[in-house]
């Protein structure tokens, strides 16, 4: 091959670089090691985890099970090892579960048109607002204060660098709902979007009309952020957003301390050109059969260059198709009972205990142990096997004397008993 | 249509409806566990008014024909798993089943990001591991594993520089940005804030010292250079490009889409770059899964390091801890931190190779770059005679002639059982056709690849029509991109 | 192609053709071709003050974006409904049917600087 290109030695095929740049030595990086010796060594990384516990955290992170055929679809080649799908005729198999993933995004939040995914809740949030400032020409934000702390810190960021702002409204303290009053107060003709969470990071269900009618009263979008996607299969979906933002981890993503996920956008169909990422769309083939190919691209990145509506080249295809089967799986009549047998967990978990907020929950909830610091009643769990809820203190200076727990499907009765009994 | 061309014959597909259609009332595919707890009746616990009716046409379908339609689906896809993929600056390379098996280990992939840090030790050690190990890499002094993609990770390093300028009292208001470079340069200079001013290249398709030198000034912010460039040239003069910005105080952005040619070889810390993104789906083998999820590393040298994203990992006695405080950090780019079931996959790469392995990868992906180069020389117009990299770009110049353009040949390249190459970029070239082998891909695959596309010449001078209404072979023929973007329809919806 | 005399035209492939204080504007039969299969058209409310020489919307392919430069000054009375539902007819009947929008003057006598059809045709080399 070498002598096919014309050249003596391999050298030759870097050797024009200036001798300034080349590296002169080895890398410090150690000798490669065999499939084996790979395995071992996470292993044993993974050991040093958690192991073994029951856990009660949610907070933006669930634990669903994951049913078998989510991964055996995923792991195929030819999903695994394919690229963005911009050769259509090559890629029809990407394309068909990306439409189809967009679809049962429209039908779980009510909305009428859903991209391919983003690449994850938190980003989605910024996105979102971005898109809401185009469509109103305004630049300020109003984010409730009992939205997920991570993302509004995500959504800080990006709005720092776009000279936006970013405001927030405060909860009412008895019920851990959004404040109306709050929110109406600093609503004015500059507020590009109304941000809530639901349920909330609390784990309570907003009241997502209310939010809608006051902004949309003043001109406002309302985006409606979820971070429990099976929620959904239960709660009457917000209908009355302009843009949903979600997280999908819940539908049979490992939790993988903290990623990959995937995100979603949905919104109207009047808004469709302001949606940012990749978008799929039907069509027909030259013999008329039905096809599917990336359509209105001219938003991107590589068409409209520094007027493109975001940066973003890629969604998380593989995470969605991951999804989608988990959707295809569970479906109509499973993902209610998934939702049901949450709600029914979380409730008897909750039972007894010292719940500091009044609204209505879903499968998380704020809790007070009673005697004990959120601290103490943590490591007393621990004692247990059990990793316990997550200390609110760190993000909410007021509630550090609680915890936010939760329960799912995999929570056992007895584990739950095993909380209840420290935390009453 | 012929039974085979090149190393191509037909076989048979199944046709398959999409889930809604295949869909009717009361079929399922789950099975949960009996529930051990007491019901709790939705409406009372929740309010009748947050309670939903069922989902409207959401899927009802069972196991089998779950498991069915997705592997019908699979098979209308290509895969590196079945053959070359030469996209150019998108590094298809050999996703090893190895890296997917140890993401999926137990204590790993069902880590909770807020279970204690205590409790989190391996994970965090697999991060700063990475970490060290890509520093070394890029030669750079700090890394940051928090950006979720290439884009994400661009994002981030040029919000580095504008907190980096900022500090020193003067953001400035302008990025400088190579004709041929990637669209998401340009929209993530804007993202940033600033404005972007297109430098325009030279004959050989580099940058131009002499025009950069004249753009530059005291309003520039940032370089945003490609090296190897999205022709696969090295930037020959990098170190006085940097040299450059440097004396006006500017700084110098590294998109590392293009890596795969350096590992081992040329670090860009040593040669002037102060803040690169590097992609770990490209030259760290991480699947692209149809486009994500990815992973966008970014290294900074030390003065940006005051800058990057929280939270940071620190050493604390014998444990890793989170840093949160961080006072002149951008701020936090993503939750949690990043996406590491990608991160463990990327260092399972390195681990295979080792950096001798890592250096000879780079060597291999040269060479393949150049042999495709040299076996397609003669029949098609390369675009810039300089050296090439790890891809080389050829123009469509000569099958123009034809009536016939670089999408046509792709197109009709599918026939022949390839992946097309990237199409109609870098903008810079007329026509362009950018191939990009990797190291994965043994001799034989090279040879048919370049016999296909020899071929493809030789239809084009014999008949032209043929190439035109590309592909033939494909259960899908040429797709309506048009009618798509006319009347989009970005949903299924039950005929009325 | 013929190129209506009767019309002026910009070196950025836009037409004009003035009725009293009335301009209506379109694009080219030649930039329709350069385009291609045109897919989506933006164009200004009624009420939008343009101004000459700046663009005040856009032109969709499926692959290109290209903006269009007003050739004239004034405030935008009407924008062809026709585009937002059969964009289509852009390339079929770019003088005709298809002008993008109705511009009331501010200074009629802008026109006078544009190019004739013959200069217009000569720009393009036809």
């Amino acid at each position: 091959m070498l002598a096919a290109c014309g050249l003596q030695s391999v050298e030759d095929l870097y050797n024009h670089l200036p001798d300034e740049v080349l590296l002169k030595r080895p890398l410090a990086i150690p000798d490669g090691l065999s499939e084996y010796e790979i395995a071992a060594w996470f292993k044993d990384q993974a050991a040093r985890n958690a192991n073994g516990c029951a856990s009660f955290l949610g907070a933006g992170v669930y634990s669903h099970y994951r049913p078998v055929l989510c991964d055996v679809v995923v792991s195929r080649g030819e999903f695994l090892t394919s690229y963005t799908p911009y050769q259509a005729e090559f890629a029809q198999g990407t394309l068909t579960s990306i439409f189809e993933f967009q679809t049962m995004i429209c039908q779980l939040t009510g909305m009428e048109v859903a991209n391919a995914s983003m690449y994850d809740g938190s980003t989605a949030v910024p996105e979102a607002a971005m898109m809401a400032a185009r469509i109103t020409g305004r630049h300020r934000f109003l984010a409730a204060a009992n939205l997920h702390p991570e993302y509004r810190e995500v959504l800080d960021t990006a709005a720092r660098n776009a000279r936006l702002e970013v405001d927030a409204f405060g909860y009412d303290a008895e019920s851990g709902r959004f404040d109306l009053a709050a929110l109406e107060a600093k609503l004015d003709s500059s507020v590009a979007c109304v941000i809530v969470q639901s349920p909330n990071f609390f784990g309570v269900i907003e009241d997502v009309k209310a939010a809608a009618e006051i902004a949309h009263k003043h001109g406002a979008l309302l985006v409606v952020v979820f971070t429990e996607a099976v929620s959904l299969g239960l709660l009457e979906p917000p209908r009355d957003a302009d843009i949903v933002v979600g997280e999908l981890q819940s539908f049979a993503i490992s939790p993988s301390y903290g990623g990959p996920f995937a995100g979603i956008i949905a919104t109207r169909e009047k808004y469709m050109r302001q949606i940012p990422g990749r978008l799929v769309g039907e069509t027909k083939d030259a013999d008329g059969h039905r096809a599917f190919c990336l359509t209105l691209s001219t938003r991107e990145q590589h068409i409209r260059r520094e007027k493109a509506t975001s940066n973003i080249c890629t969604n998380q295809a593989l995470i969605a198709l991951m999804a989608t089967v988990f959707m295809s799986v569970y479906g109509k009549q499973g993902l209610r009972e998934l939702a049901s047998q949450n709600l029914a967990k979380a409730h008897y978990l909750a039972s007894g205990l010292d719940l500091p907020f009044s609204g209505p929950f879903f499968n998380e909830f704020v809790v007070n142990p009673r005697g004990r610091t959120p601290e103490e009643a943590n490591a007393a769990l621990l004692e247990k096997q059990i990793v316990g809820g997550l200390p609110l203190g760190r993000f909410f200076p007021e509630l550090s004397g609680s915890l936010l727990l939760c329960a799912t499907e995999m929570s056992r009765r007895a584990d739950m008993d095993a909380v209840k009994e420290v935390l009453l | 249509m012929p039974k085979t061309l090149g190393k191509i014959r037909p076989h048979l597909t199944q046709d398959e409806q999409l889930l809604f259609e295949l869909s009717s009332p009361g079929k399922k595919g789950y099975q949960l566990p009996a529930l051990d707890v007491p019901e709790v009746d939705p409406a009372s616990a929740l309010g009748s008014e947050n309670v939903r009716a069922a989902i409207e046409h959401f899927p009802e379908v069972s196991e089998v024909e779950v498991i069915r339609h997705f592997t019908r689906l699979s098979t209308w896809n290509y895969g590196i798993d079945l053959g070359l993929f030469p996209l150019g600056s998108c590094t298809m390379k050999y996703n090893p089943r190895i890296n997917e098996a140890v993401a999926r280990t137990e204590g790993l992939a069902w880590a909770h990001p807020y279970q204690p840090e205590a409790l989190s030790q391996g994970a965090m050690e697999v991060v700063a591991i990475l970490e060290q190990y890509l520093g070394e890499i890029f030669g750079m002094d700090a890394v940051t594993l928090q950006p979720a993609a290439g884009a994400h990770g661009e994002y981030t390093g040029i919000m580095l520089v504008r907190a980096y300028l900022e500090a020193q009292g003067n953001p400035r208001k302008k990025v400088l940005v190579p004709d041929s470079a990637h669209g998401t340069n340009p929209a993530t200079a804007f993202m940033a804030g600033y404005d972007v001013q297109t430098l325009k290249s030279n004959d050989s398709g580099m940058v131009d010292p002499a025009v950069l030198a004249a753009a530059v000034n005291e309003d520039v912010a940032a370089l945003m250079v490609t090296n190897p460039n999205t022709v696969g040239v090295f930037e020959e003069n990098i170190v006085q490009i940097a040299g450059i910005m440097h004396e006006k105080g500017a700084q110098v952005y590294m998109d590392g889409a293009n890596l795969n040619a350096l590992v081992g070889i040329a670090r860009p810390g040593d040669f002037g770059v102060d803040v690169l993104h590097s992609n770990l789906h490209k030259t760290f083998s991480t699947p692209h899964g149809g486009g994500g999820p990815g992973a966008g590393a970014v290294g900074v040298r030390s003065h940006l390091e005051p800058f990057l994203p929280t939270p940071r990992l620190r050493r604390d006695g014998e444990l890793w801890a989170w840093d949160y405080d961080r006072p002149q950090s951008i701020g936090r780019v993503r939750a949690f931190y990043g996406n590491f079931g990608v991160l463990v996959r990327a260092l399972a790469y390195i681990l295979a190779h080792g950096g001798e392995g890592l250096r000879n990868a780079t060597i291999d992906a040269l060479l393949n770059a150049n042999y495709i180069r040299a076996r397609l020389e003669e029949h098609y117009q390369i675009a810039y005679n300089a050296r090439s990299m790890h891809e080389c770009v050829f123009s469509d110049v000569r099958q123009e002639k034809q009536g016939v353009r670089t999408g046509d040949i792709a197109k009709r390249l599918i026939d022949y059982g390839f992946h097309p190459y990237t199409v109609s970029f870098p903008l810079i070239v007329h026509g362009a056709l950018m191939i990009e082998p990797t190291e994965t891909e043994p001799k034989a695959e090279l040879d048919a690849f370049c016999d296909a596309l020899i071929a493809i010449a030789r239809e084009i001078e014999a008949d032209p029509e043929t190439v035109k209404k590309a592909p033939h072979m494909t259960r899908t023929s040429r797709v309506d991109e048009v009618a798509a973007a006319r009347k989009p329809k970005v949903r299924w919806t039950p005929q009325a | 192609m013929t190129y209506p005399e009767n019309f002026r035209y910009t070196k950025e492939h836009e037409w004009v053709s003035v009725e009293g204080d009335t301009g209506t504007v379109g694009i080219t039969f030649h930039a329709q071709k350069e385009l291609g299969d045109i897919v989506y058209v933006d164009l200004p409310k009624p009420g939008t003050q343009v101004e000459v020489g700046k663009t005040f919307g856009s032109v969709e392919s499926v692959k290109a974006v290209s903006d269009i430069y007003s050739p004239v000054s004034g405030e935008v009375t009407e924008a062809n409904s026709l585009l937002a539902e059969a964009p289509e007819k852009l390339n079929e009947d770019p003088h005709g049917a298809a002008w993008l929008v109705k511009i009331r003057l501010a200074n009629p006598g802008d026109v006078g600087a544009l190019l004739s059809a013959a200069d217009y045709a000569a720009y393009i080399g036809e």
